[in-house]
């Protein structure tokens, strides 16, 4: 930049408040005032949520990637294959391995070190127990000595697995989150056919979440259409036969809904009055998929109608008319001038409805039986029955991560700003 | 919505079939809802009509499973109905003590989601707020997370720091879950308000706490009420936390009709479910009037 390309400050002097302060200066320190008291009003919140949320589920994620029940209990062997690497086990590992296994047995760990490394290969935790019982009694040369015990000592893919345990950090069960595990060699390869789980009810809970987004479209739309329409002293007292659902309890949803689908219930006892089934022909309707996804589109079917509704009715009707006026059937007109109107709130009731249905978990519970559950029963059943932490911290991380990725896709789309409730 | 005088027969036809198709989604909207509320008055342990009820026969109507509601967990249920009866229903009935856990539970939660959520929103609807958007869809995020992964983080977090099994557990998680709905319903609230009302207030002398008092709070108290209304609603019918860090004894409305729905399925339950109906009637009336209120304060015409 040349000098002559700047106009020379004129020699006035600049602005002052009363004080003698620039009024440049005053400005900015009254904006940055108002700044820090509005953040100080949203601070004890934002502290509050964090300890009480944000860091809670840091944790948890934290012990999907950390076990120590395998290196905080078997430090002889954990030293060996930090010195030695990869080497095939040797003398001083056998040796190792027996003292571990006699510690282990004393202060009552070996059971956690089992587990642990059957988390990674089934089978193993009574192979742990049942060898270090006899481990006191062993005697060198240690090698031969464990494999008396059990020749499945030998097998290189549980020295890989106890290799990799050493550590406390581990991805193992993010890979078996994904029904993949390590092989001896340590190559990714998909576990055996009858024990993939994950990935198969990881898709069905997508394929039911975006069924049931679906279905509360179509149903929701024509009623948001219609409630938009209407004068308003109509669409009030419509209004409420949607929003008493939505205040209305989740559990008494459910149960409505158990009641009404068993297979002794009102509907079938419906069907059989009408002569549409036999009585012998009563429909399975319940602890199954479609039990979950009937259930479920009418809990989440306010949440496609409000935000819907409220898009439709800011859309000028005069359009519509306009349209029609100008030789377009009505659904044309529907096509082409209505619908497009209506994208942003199709956005934000799809993504709405599937962000809630991706992780829903009382509904499913209840009445999904064994073909109808989804991601979220799964973590739940690792917590409270398998007592696998790691692998629920695990399947949480992804179930987290699709739902935050499809919350931050609704941030930029739709607003935060904008979600209404009733 | 009129079918206009224009329409084709066609177009007439499809009219028709699209309000009946309307009323068909209001039927399954609604129906589920008030099936129950005949059914609790079933006299047969059945959860379908018998036929006494279908054809209004007073034997085949009873009270007894709201009889079994305030009986069900008593030392003494049998006892002359007194008022040694009713002191046993307070202090033992589960149904009853699971009522009460629930709204010590929820009015706690309330009030501290209440409290925070007002405070923070009044401070994120101001424009100079840094970092508006990025906190925002922070402090909602609880509504937004699949609550069994809040449930899982909980039960490690409470675990380690001696939380477990108290109420003060349960009722900080549950106004966790509860902040994004006071956020979401004051800062609706406060979109629009006319900031020229607190500045002429404060130019006129009034110190900062009248201007909230007699300014802001009147304004809002609408948004408020009904955000801690979703906020009590949202801790009265949560029942994953509570079955992840409660203790057995720490029954809440909700967990018992878990455990009521998952083990001895009686029509207790329709019982139950029905009283909650009843009360979420007069929750969703009492938020619609405060919406009109609201409307009304704020000059915004209902069209």
């Amino acid at each position: 930049m040349t000098a002559g390309a700047v106009p020379e400050a004129r020699p006035t002097a600049p602005l002052q408040t009363a004080d003698g302060v620039p009024l440049k200066t005053a400005l900015a320190r009254a904006q940055r005032r108002a700044k820090w008291r509005a953040a100080a009003l949203v601070l004890p919140l934002l502290l509050f949520i964090v300890a009480s949320f944000v860091v809670p589920i840091g944790q948890m994620l934290f012990r999907s990637v950390s076990n120590d029940e395998f290196s905080a209990h078997m430090p002889h062997l954990v030293a060996w294959f930090a010195e030695n690497g990869d080497a095939a086990p040797d003398d001083a590992a056998w040796e190792a391995l027996v003292l571990d296994l006699r510690e282990a047995r004393e202060d009552r760990s070996i059971g956690l070190v089992g587990t642990r490394v059957n988390y990674e290969m089934s089978g193993t935790r009574s192979l742990f127990t049942s060898t270090a019982r006899k481990a006191d009694k062993m005697e060198p040369p240690y090698r031969e000595a464990l494999l008396d015990a059990d020749k499945d000592w030998g097998d290189p893919e549980l020295w890989g697995v106890m290799r990799r345990a050493s550590s406390p950090y581990t991805g193992a069960f993010y890979l078996s989150a994904i029904d993949r595990t390590r092989d001896a060699a340590g190559d990714i390869v998909m576990v055996d056919e009858n024990r993939q789980v994950y990935v198969a009810i990881f898709w069905r809970t997508l394929k039911m979440s975006v069924t049931i987004a679906i279905l509360c479209l179509l149903l929701g739309y024509p009623i948001a259409h219609l409630l938009a329409t209407l004068p308003m002293r109509y669409s009030n007292l419509l209004m409420i036969l949607v929003l008493l659902p939505f205040w209305t309890s989740l559990l008494v949803r459910t149960t409505s809904w158990m009641v009404l689908l068993q297979s002794q219930g009102v509907v079938n006892d419906v069907l059989v009055w009408l002569g549409v089934i036999g009585e012998d022909g009563r429909i399975q309707m319940m602890y199954n998929e479609t039990g979950t996804i009937i259930a479920m589109t009418h809990i989440l079917l306010p949440f496609m109608i409000l935000p819907l509704y409220s898009v439709m009715r800011t859309i000028p009707p005069s359009y519509v008319r306009a349209a029609r006026s100008l030789g377009a059937t009505s659904w044309t007109a529907f096509r082409r001038i209505y619908l497009p109107q209506t994208v942003p709130g199709i956005g934000a009731g799809i993504l709405l409805v599937f962000i809630l249905a991706v992780g829903y978990y009382i509904t499913p519970a209840l009445v999904g039986g064994t073909t109808g559950t989804l991601i979220s029963n799964l973590i739940a059943f690792h917590m409270q029955e398998s007592h696998n932490w790691s692998l629920a911290a695990a399947l949480a991380g992804i179930l987290l991560a699709a739902v935050l990725l499809l919350y931050w896709l609704y941030d930029r789309l739709v607003g935060i700003d904008n979600m209404k409730l009733g | 919505m009129a079918i206009p005088v224009y329409a084709s027969p066609m177009e007439r036809v499809w009219a028709y079939a699209y309000r009946v198709g309307c009323a068909l989604i209001f039927l399954f909207l609604i129906a589920p809802i008030l099936i129950i509320i005949p059914l609790s008055f079933n006299a047969e342990p059945y959860f379908t009509f018998t036929d006494k009820m279908l054809s209004f026969d007073p034997a085949g109507y009873s009270m007894r499973w709201y009889d079994l509601l305030l009986t069900f967990g008593m030392t003494n249920p049998d006892a002359p109905r007194g008022a040694a009866w009713w002191a046993d229903v307070w202090a033992n009935a589960a149904w009853v003590q699971a009522a009460k856990n629930s709204i010590i539970i929820g009015v706690s939660a309330t009030l501290l989601a209440t409290l925070l959520g007002t405070i923070a929103a009044l401070g994120l609807s101001r424009p100079e707020m840094p970092f508006r958007r990025t906190i925002m869809a922070v402090l909602i995020s609880p509504m937004i997370v699949p609550v069994i992964i809040t449930a899982t983080g909980l039960y490690f977090f409470y675990s380690a720091t001696g939380l477990a099994n108290s109420y003060a557990g349960i009722i900080l998680a549950h106004a966790t879950l509860g902040i994004p709905f006071v956020i979401i319903t004051v800062t609706a609230t406060l979109v629009g308000f006319d900031h020229s009302l607190t500045r002429a207030a404060m130019n006129l002398g009034a110190p900062p706490t009248t201007v909230f008092f007699k300014i802001i709070m009147p304004l809002i108290l609408p948004g408020v009420v009904s955000g801690a209304l979703f906020a009590f609603v949202t801790s009265f019918d949560e029942v994953v936390v509570v079955l992840f860090v409660a203790a057995h004894d720490q029954q809440t409305i909700p967990r018992q009709m878990w455990n009521g729905i998952r083990e001895q399925i009686s029509p207790a339950i329709l019982s139950a479910a029905t009283l909650l109906v009843i009360f979420s009637i007069i929750l969703l009336t009492t938020v619609e009037l405060l919406r009109r209120r609201s409307e009304r304060l704020r000059g915004i015409k209902s069209s």
